[in-house]
């Protein structure tokens, strides 16, 4: 795929990730490819060249180009400019496949998954994955969605160990229209909702991961526009006396995003030596 | 008797600073909870759930972060335990 023509993210939406954890894009898949992509998660075929034949073949770790090149819906899905931008965006080019999922969660489901991360604690300390969760159809409140917690993502949990927790401040359940994508960072913590409705709820969830270094690989013209440091700084209201501490991470990360080592807001990383020289 | 537990993070290890999360769990079997059932906190602090009645089984121990590990965060650190023992046929 040519990448070059791609509209990408501006650095206020990827300033906006890296401190809330998450994108949202509204209607991003047309109404006709969402109903057909909700037709193919239900004849249950792969990403693998159509693969009816062999479901459970592993595409981990292949380039997202070479998956779905076939497929009539979902392939088209991932290849929409938009799509393909933000992914190249956050992951830069060459995004590697890890897994998908189409959760279905059943008409008159009382029961809500509890708060978890997804995975195994993930030891990197700054690269992240994403995981796109694609609504097809209509997810009002009384059918879940997926609840997650903005600024939650840099927190290190490993799967249920936050399990304990019902509710926190500021958590957000999905409510949106047919053809919306949220993009989640690797590590925010988010739990299923029931589906109260007579209806089947699915969210169609891809993992991706990036295949080298993840910098400056956004629409970064806007790099200094003040809403960049505004975004950073935007305190959740779970994090109490902890919100400078994930602020000083939103720097390291972004930092690394932008190439910039002496990125700072407020000289918080500057007055440790944060780049000064080593043992100083 | 019946236990209920009743959950609270707070902003700060201080118990009249803000809830930030809470859980209920009912051993009266009366109330079934779960994640995301709930927008605003039973109490705006520990302090105000004491006022309510609940005696605190667990307050949380503040640790010095260890070398090189000063910036990483993880679960909430600041939960605190309470409980209320209950009646479940409402006697006494």
């Amino acid at each position: 795929m040519d990448t070059s023509s791609l509209p990408l993210l501006s650095s206020k939406q990827m300033a906006a990730f890296v401190a809330h954890g998450f994108l949202r894009f509204d209607e991003i898949v047309p109404p006709d490819m969402a109903a057909a992509a909700l037709d193919e998660l239900a004849s249950g075929a792969g990403p693998a060249a159509w693969r009816a034949d062999d479901p459970h073949a592993s595409d981990a770790g292949r380039p997202l180009g070479t998956l779905w090149t076939r497929s009539p819906a979902i392939g088209p899905v991932l290849r929409l400019p938009r799509v393909a931008g933000l992914i190249h965006s956050l992951l830069g080019p060459g995004a590697l496949y890890d897994h998908h999922y189409a959760h279905v969660i059943g008409p008159r489901q009382p029961w809500s998954q509890p708060w978890h991360a997804d995975a195994v604690l993930d030891p990197r300390p700054l690269a992240f994955d994403i995981q796109l969760m694609f609504f097809f159809h209509d997810t009002p409140r009384e059918m879940g969605g997926t609840m997650i917690l903005p600024g939650s993502h840099l927190r290190r949990a490993n799967e249920l160990e936050i399990s304990r927790v019902q509710n926190f401040r500021g958590q957000l359940p999905t409510v949106c229209p047919a053809g919306t994508l949220i993009v989640i960072h690797h590590g925010i913590w988010h739990c299923g909702q029931p589906n109260r409705t007579d209806r089947a709820r699915t969210m169609f969830k891809v993992r991706l991961g990036p295949s080298g270094k993840q910098l400056r690989s956004w629409d970064v013209t806007d790099l200094d526009d003040p809403d960049v440091i505004r975004t950073l700084r935007h305190e959740h209201p779970f994090t109490g006396s902890q919100a400078r501490l994930e602020i000083v991470n939103r720097i390291k990360l972004w930092r690394c995003l932008t190439g910039d080592p002496t990125f700072d807001i407020d000289y918080w990383l500057g007055r440790m030596g944060e780049h000064a020289p080593a043992g100083r | 008797m019946r236990q209920q537990l009743l959950f609270l993070c707070l902003a700060t290890p201080n118990p009249t600073s803000a809830v930030v999360s809470w859980s209920f769990f009912d051993g009266t079997g009366g109330t079934t909870t779960m994640a995301g059932d709930g927008d605003q906190p039973p109490y705006d602090s520990v302090l105000a759930a004491m006022k309510d009645g609940w005696r605190v089984l667990q307050v949380p121990v503040v640790r010095a972060a260890a070398p090189g590990r000063e910036h990483e965060t993880g679960p909430l650190p600041y939960e605190f335990v309470l409980e209320k023992l209950v009646d479940p046929a409402g006697r006494g």
